[in-house]
């Protein structure tokens, strides 16, 4: 009991906290978001106070299950419902404003202008989907490959709701126009500063768990979900480093500014890449992917290779996202150097996933989550040959500032992270909830077809406005002039415009399909339907001909018109149809 | 395979077997490269130095700042003209490393689905960016820019100024004593013709001191918004003496 008092004691000074610096905040965004918190601190107060009940439902919420015999998988059911949940906001918040860029006249309130939209779709399907797809899975691999429950089950909890409401406070930020300015950064200090609390818990249970571990060997994936986790904490504070104007207002600014500021943040930014959307989505490979294939990693050398080679290079990577501008040039060609030889690892990666498959090829023809998982790896292979491609300065220099970045990183964003988190999921959601099978694998069928067709038109339409804008650009007439203006290379993609919105809601569907299932499965129900694979089989058919049926077999054939007679068959061959 | 590899493939059994070494190398891994790229722009002079002209914003400039920031202009307008043919011929002399001293963030963009405003000072009249911010299609029909209307309705409320250029000046901004004094003065008195500007443009030369919405009795946002714009790129004559000799330092652009 003293402990409940305790706890909802905490409970009630977050909430006092709040609520005070609401009523003192200097401005009004600052005030509502700190509502928010007040309302996320009221909940959990709700919930402290029901567990005296000893209520099962609150005793998932805050404890481990009592039985030391199951892996603790409250955190990640709850983390495959937000993965799902955060993915389709951010697909619709991305379809939306590539609609506005199409039909400008969708910008019709300042709360839904592109400016504020943007980030909140950047950060709703990178840290929102992609993040809840990393905690989630790495809770449920580290469990597993180390045969252990998680360390602190209660700090794992903390770890999903803290990341939750750091979810709900940056996006309800930007709405509201409380930003940083600096791209994939941009929540502010108090944000900043409460999710650097949830990562070092984040990163306490998984570690913490490694050390409880039975197994005597780290497995390769937990090897990536570590780096990931130490280097996004490392680049969050780095980045990150403000002074607030004021304690109870919303607005700071960046210790480092001018070309320092550059750097810093695209160290931070390419390393958002390279290790929340790499690293950690590598971790999720080197798991599911053996898993799903029920083949052994290809090369455990290859894998020893990939991962230092892969963390020491990307973290040099950052310059190139700077190429031609103030900052001093042999820090842009270290940047175009070591993305160069980037490619190296990535490949190798992409090898060691996709040679797991040998002898198990034939699944990407019969299992739609295996295929999904080769398209991942497919797409990170190419992304990850156009990304050096694009950091070489002379292609840059055409490439930069167009809208070409913006679809190279939709192929790796849709299409490797996108795949690779959509095959976990349909790996963990039947297994998480004991479920015979997915609801429906065919759906998973048209959701894989759906969402490669989007990116196709994704891509494709970017490239071409990408190519357009950067040659238009620096188009010169016999005269000697530029040839257009502005504004003239701005509706010459308006087509491409368009066609990016298709593939967009393509991909959309395909989630919304996924959304479904999922729920469906959650709830216990199975699609009927005709499996996926599975060689034919009538039982009427497997059995001897005998009697008249052998006789009438060769006269059938000689009786169709035209037709050569044709040889005896000296054994009947067993598809051919029983005469009528 | 020879000796040598599968040595090494023994000792990388330790490292898969504890997990403080395996934290440790991967944490000195990543921090070696971001070391080595980010530290010395600390100390080299071409990032370090200051050319003649550069000053830190106005207030007025500052909050204008802020809303350009607040409304996410840098997700389609870059601030960083590279030094190409068309580049300087479209938006004027490319963009040096001093002109961004004082930008906290540093808003260079990574996109041009609007174009380079790093240079936009100065280039259009006031009635054309409150014509254009209020509806972009009116005079541009091809934009595709979201409208700002609100901008002019709403009074602009910087908050408590002092405390902003405080702020600043503790990331580094050589705001003054006095600077920070009178900062809420310096902000009223730079939209208001009438207002007496005191020695608002000794401390900060060059300063526009205008009514920029056409609106004289109100001061808002658009006001502050406009006002940033025009200031852009006009601090530094990048064709005078001083910022050549400092272009001459910087090599390999």
């Amino acid at each position: 009991m003293d402990t409940v008092l305790a706890r909802a004691g905490v409970w009630l000074a977050a909430i006092l906290i709040a609520i005070v610096a609401s009523a003192m905040a200097i401005d009004q965004p600052f005030a509502i978001q700190m509502i928010i918190v007040a309302l996320a601190a009221f909940a959990g107060l709700c919930v402290t106070l029901s567990r005296t009940d000893y209520d099962a439902v609150a005793r998932g919420i805050l404890r481990a299950p009592a039985d030391p015999g199951q892996y603790d998988d409250d955190p990640i059911r709850w983390g495959m419902i937000a993965t799902v949940f955060w993915g389709m906001a951010g697909f619709l918040a991305g379809l939306y404003i590539a609609l506005e860029l199409a039909f400008p006249v969708l910008n019709f309130s300042e709360y839904v202008n592109f400016g504020r939209l943007r980030p909140l779709h950047t950060s709703a399907v990178i840290f929102a989907f992609g993040g809840n797809a990393l905690i989630a899975t790495s809770f449920y691999v580290v469990q597993r490959t180390c045969r252990a429950r998680l360390a602190f089950p209660g700090l794992a909890r903390f770890v999903f709701w803290g990341y939750q409401l750091f979810i709900v406070l940056a996006a309800s930020g930007y709405l509201l126009g409380i930003t940083q300015g600096k791209e994939y950064a941009e929540p502010e200090w108090y944000t900043d500063w409460w999710l650097t609390i949830v990562w070092l818990s984040y990163a306490a249970v998984f570690v913490g768990t490694i050390v409880r571990r039975t197994e005597p060997h780290i497995y390769v994936a937990n090897w990536f979900y570590l780096g990931f986790i130490l280097t996004v904490a490392m680049l969050h504070v780095v980045n990150n480093l403000d002074v607030p104007v004021s304690f109870v207002g919303s607005r700071s600014f960046p210790l480092f500014g001018g070309v320092q500021g550059a750097l810093v943040q695209w160290w931070y930014g390419h390393n958002a890449v390279g290790f929340f959307l790499t690293a950690g989505f590598l971790a999720m490979m080197y798991y599911f992917v053996p898993k799903q294939a029920e083949r052994p990693i290809y090369s455990y050398r290859l894998s020893i290779i990939h991962f230092w080679a892969l963390i020491f290079l990307y973290i040099w990577a950052g310059p190139h996202h700077l190429h031609y501008t103030a900052l001093p040039d042999w820090a842009q060609t270290l940047g175009m150097v070591f993305s160069l030889m980037l490619w190296m690892p990535s490949w190798g990666g992409m090898i060691n996933g996709l040679m797991t498959l040998n002898g198990a090829w034939d699944k990407v023809r019969t299992d739609p989550i295996i295929r999904m998982m080769v398209m991942a790896l497919a797409f990170y292979g190419m992304a990850t040959f156009e990304g050096p491609m694009m950091s070489i300065k002379s292609v840059n220099s055409l490439s930069h500032y167009t809208d070409w970045t913006i679809g190279h990183v939709h192929s790796g964003a849709l299409g490797w992270n996108g795949m690779i988190t959509f095959a976990a999921i349909y790996y963990l959601v039947p297994r998480l909830w004991q479920r015979e099978r997915l609801y429906s694998l065919r759906w998973v069928n048209w959701h894989f077809w759906l969402a490669t067709v989007g990116i196709v038109f994704y891509a494709s339409s970017m490239w071409v406005a990408g190519i357009t804008q950067g040659l238009m650009w620096r188009e010169y007439g016999a005269d000697g002039y530029l040839v257009n203006t502005f504004a003239e290379t701005v509706a010459a993609v308006h087509p491409m415009f368009v066609l990016r919105a298709v593939g967009g809601l393509l991909y959309l569907t395909g989630g919304a399909i996924m959304a479904a299932n999922v729920w469906l499965t959650i709830v216990g129900r199975l699609r009927d339907e005709v499996p996926m694979h599975q060689a034919a089989y009538d039982p009427e058919k497997d059995r001897p001909l005998t009697g008249g049926l052998a006789r009438q077999l060769p006269a059938r054939v000689t009786e169709q018109p035209g037709a050569e007679p044709a040889p005896q068959p000296i054994l009947p061959a067993p598809e051919l149809e029983p005469a009528e | 395979m020879t000796a040598a590899p599968s040595k090494l493939l023994e000792n990388h059994k330790k490292i898969e077997r504890n997990v403080s070494l395996l934290a440790l190398f991967a944490f000195v891994t990543v921090a070696i490269g971001g070391i080595i790229e980010v530290a010395p722009l600390f100390w080299i002079d071409n990032t370090i130095e200051k050319v003649k002209g550069m000053r830190p914003y106005t207030p007025l400039e500052q909050a204008g700042r802020d809303i350009y920031v607040r409304e996410g202009c840098y997700l389609c307008h870059s601030q960083m003209i590279r030094p190409f043919r068309d580049e300087v011929e479209r938006y004027g002399h490319y963009s040096l490393a001093a002109e961004s001293m004082y930008d906290h963030p540093f808003q260079w963009g990574s996109k041009r689905t609007g174009p380079d405003l790093a240079r936009v000072g100065g280039r259009y009249s006031d009635e054309w960016h409150v014509q254009h911010l209020t509806d972009p299609r009116s005079v541009v029909p091809e934009s595709v820019m979201p409208t700002y209307a609100f901008l002019s309705k709403r009074e602009l409320s910087a908050g408590d100024v002092a405390a902003e250029l405080t702020a600043l000046r503790r990331v580094g901004v050589p705001y003054s004593k006095e600077d920070i004094v009178r900062a809420e003065e310096d902000l009223r008195a730079q939209a208001d013709p009438d207002a007496k500007a005191g020695d608002l443009l000794k401390r900060y030369p060059k300063a526009q001191v205008r009514d920029f919405d056409g609106d004289p009795s109100r001061l808002t946002e658009m006001d502050a918004l406009v006002a940033y714009l025009q200031v852009l790129g006009t601090m530094v004559d990048v064709n005078g003496a001083a910022a050549q000799e400092e272009l001459a330092r910087e090599k390999g652009r």
